[in-house]
């Protein structure tokens, strides 16, 4: 998935993150600020990473502003972002098999 | 008449005979006001306020108080250094101290608790002596003892006479500003070497009943504001519309009615977070379907325990600090509304002090850990935000201590391996609600046993723990330095953990 304009995805409510995503050259760089950066902010970077890996995401830039979202709804907010940065509807809903 | 002629006269009559020049001789003239002063810097020097002495205020005006800083700038210009700042407790509105410690004019606090810049500051190693946390039974009973002592107690008070009598409410104005309670204020009144009231009412002898009495009273200030009566009291307290609130309130209340400590007659005391002031809502219910009222209510208290005062539903409050304006209102209007000072509320030296009567009492806290101590003053970051208040003194002494607490706050859990700062003890810690499940400690078989066979079905405090890792995530440990900031005493003054300088590096 390639990275074609800004977008972003999510609130600043409490126990959500908005997650904004920018074209880059090469590399996945993310900035995050979290209310609970001391406790949980690796944990939030490394979500993002990996939620941008399996969209095969290799190259952005990613602004994050926590205020305290579960590890659902950081996946879930990245994913939104990068499909709308990426101009794809493509999106491959799970289903239970 | 010669004296020394009746036998043993020095030693039943000590001061001579009466001598019409020199008798104190008033005649209605209420002393010319000779208490009364016209500003807070004569009030200083009359007291003889000196560098390094012990100054004490009272937290009655919340985050609405002017009195402190006003004290602390005039005390700054006068150039007087080293002082320790003894209060009841401390607001966000207090961060002006900031800069009287870095200026030396503060070497020292005393206080409950703390919130705002100042918190932040302090937990980032601003004094280089330790902040002392004391209980509100604690603090009185140090007062009492002499381990605090106080020199000059400054005390803002809603109305005061010419002759010192001073209160939390007015009688003579119906819109003036209240605080209801001064209980924290009339240990300070009663053993301070010096008492100076600062009020913005001053009303006609004598404003009874009183909060503090006029034999109290040194000094009188008049002040254009003691505080801001939006930040002293609301109007009313509110309830909770949080579900997960509710839902951790209705448990509390099922528990309660549960536990052996709900009869006709119990007494009670309700913390000031929004599901345990909803558990008295629940509460109330019970008592009207089954005809059930309680002795007294006791503590902080709400416009929630004076409704069930005023339909019968409970006999008699006992009011250190009073919440809100309803509150406050009834301590000025019903007659069994008793203003009792911290002391009498908990001083833990005097088997009598008023929590050791309690059938139960619900608590808040910011976290509990898997040992059940309960922390209320270090946020999940390490920082100071919070206040002890009554927390361990009425937890050890009323029959049956309920904590109630959101299992997890925003992705941060509430039950814990271990707790940043412990101020209550688990040995007087009882029950744990949670919305997800309830725990009783260990200790309490016999609650166990009762609760079980009520059908209530209980958790382990760590299968608590657990379900809120399963949620969130283990956090990782807040990084500290070894500096202690802070020093943490339990009820009985004895220490119970340390606050250390949160590392940020």
């Amino acid at each position: 998935m390639k990275i074609q304009k800004a977008a972003q995805a999510g609130t600043v409510e409490s126990s959500d993150i908005i997650v904004k995503i920018e074209p880059a050259d090469a590399g996945v760089e993310v900035v995050l600020t979290s209310s609970v950066m001391q406790q949980y902010g690796k944990q939030i970077e490394k979500v993002i990473r990996e939620t941008l890996s399996e969209l095969g995401v290799d190259a952005a830039r990613v602004e994050a502003i926590d205020k305290g979202a579960l590890d659902c709804t950081v996946k879930a907010r990245t994913q939104a972002a990068a499909y709308r940065a990426a101009e794809s509807t493509d999106y491959e809903w799970r289903t239970k098999a | 008449m010669e004296l020394n002629r009746i036998i043993h006269i020095n030693e039943i009559a000590q001061n001579g005979a009466f001598d019409e020049t020199k008798a104190l001789i008033y005649k209605g003239s209420m002393g010319n006001h000779e208490k009364m002063l016209s500003s807070i810097r004569e009030a200083i020097e009359k007291t003889g306020l000196k560098d390094g002495m012990t100054i004490s205020f009272h937290h009655h005006f919340r985050n609405g108080d002017y009195i402190v800083n006003m004290v602390m700038d005039e005390i700054a210009k006068m150039g007087i250094k080293g002082l320790t700042v003894a209060a009841s407790s401390l607001a966000s509105c207090h961060a002006p101290l900031i800069e009287h410690i870095k200026n030396g004019v503060i070497k020292h606090i005393e206080t409950s608790g703390m919130r705002g810049e100042l918190a932040e500051q302090v937990s980032r190693g601003l004094m280089e002596f330790p902040v002392v946390f004391r209980s509100h039974g604690g603090r009185a009973a140090a007062i009492e003892r002499g381990e605090l002592h106080i020199d000059v107690a400054f005390l803002g008070a809603p109305s005061c006479d010419p002759m010192g009598n001073a209160n939390g409410y007015n009688r003579d104005e119906e819109n003036a500003t209240m605080c209801g309670s001064l209980g924290y204020a009339k240990v300070d009144a009663q053993y301070a070497d010096k008492v100076v009231i600062l009020t913005d009412h001053v009303v006609p002898y004598p404003n009874t009943p009183s909060g503090i009495p006029a034999i109290q009273v040194d000094y009188i200030v008049p002040v254009q504001n003691i505080g801001d009566p939006a930040g002293i009291m609301s109007g009313a307290t509110r309830y909770t519309k949080n579900p997960k609130e509710l839902l951790i309130a209705k448990t509390a209340a099922q528990v309660i009615e549960h536990s052996g400590c709900f009869y006709d007659g119990f007494s009670m005391q309700m913390g000031s977070g929004g599901a345990s002031l909803a558990t008295a809502r629940f509460l109330r219910e019970k008592m009207e379907q089954e005809n059930i009222h309680a002795h007294f209510a006791l503590g902080g208290i709400t416009g929630q325990i004076v409704e069930m005062h005023e339909a019968g539903l409970i006999d008699k409050i006992l009011d250190v600090q009073s919440f809100d304006l309803i509150a406050a209102n009834s301590l000025k209007n019903n007659r069994f509304h008793t203003q009792i000072d911290g002391r009498f509320y908990a001083g833990y030296d005097n088997g009598g002090c008023a929590v050791n009567a309690l059938d139960f009492v619900v608590l808040s806290a910011l976290e509990i850990d898997t040992e059940f101590n309960v922390n209320v003053l270090t946020g999940s970051d390490g920082v100071i935000r919070g206040a002890i208040g009554g927390h361990p003194d009425t937890a050890a002494g009323a029959k049956m201590s309920v904590v109630v607490a959101p299992l997890t706050r925003g992705r941060i859990p509430t039950v814990v391996k271990k707790v940043n700062t412990v101020v209550t003890p688990g040995a007087v810690v009882d029950v744990v609600v949670t919305e997800q499940g309830i725990a009783v400690n260990p200790r309490r078989q016999d609650l166990i046993d009762r609760l079980t066979a009520e059908g209530f079905k209980l958790n382990t405090i760590e299968e608590l723990r657990e379900k809120a890792e399963k949620t969130v995530g283990a956090p990782e440990p807040i990084k500290y330095l070894d500096r202690v900031v802070g020093v943490v005493l339990y009820r009985d003054n004895t220490v119970i953990d340390v606050i250390r300088q949160i590392d940020e590096t």
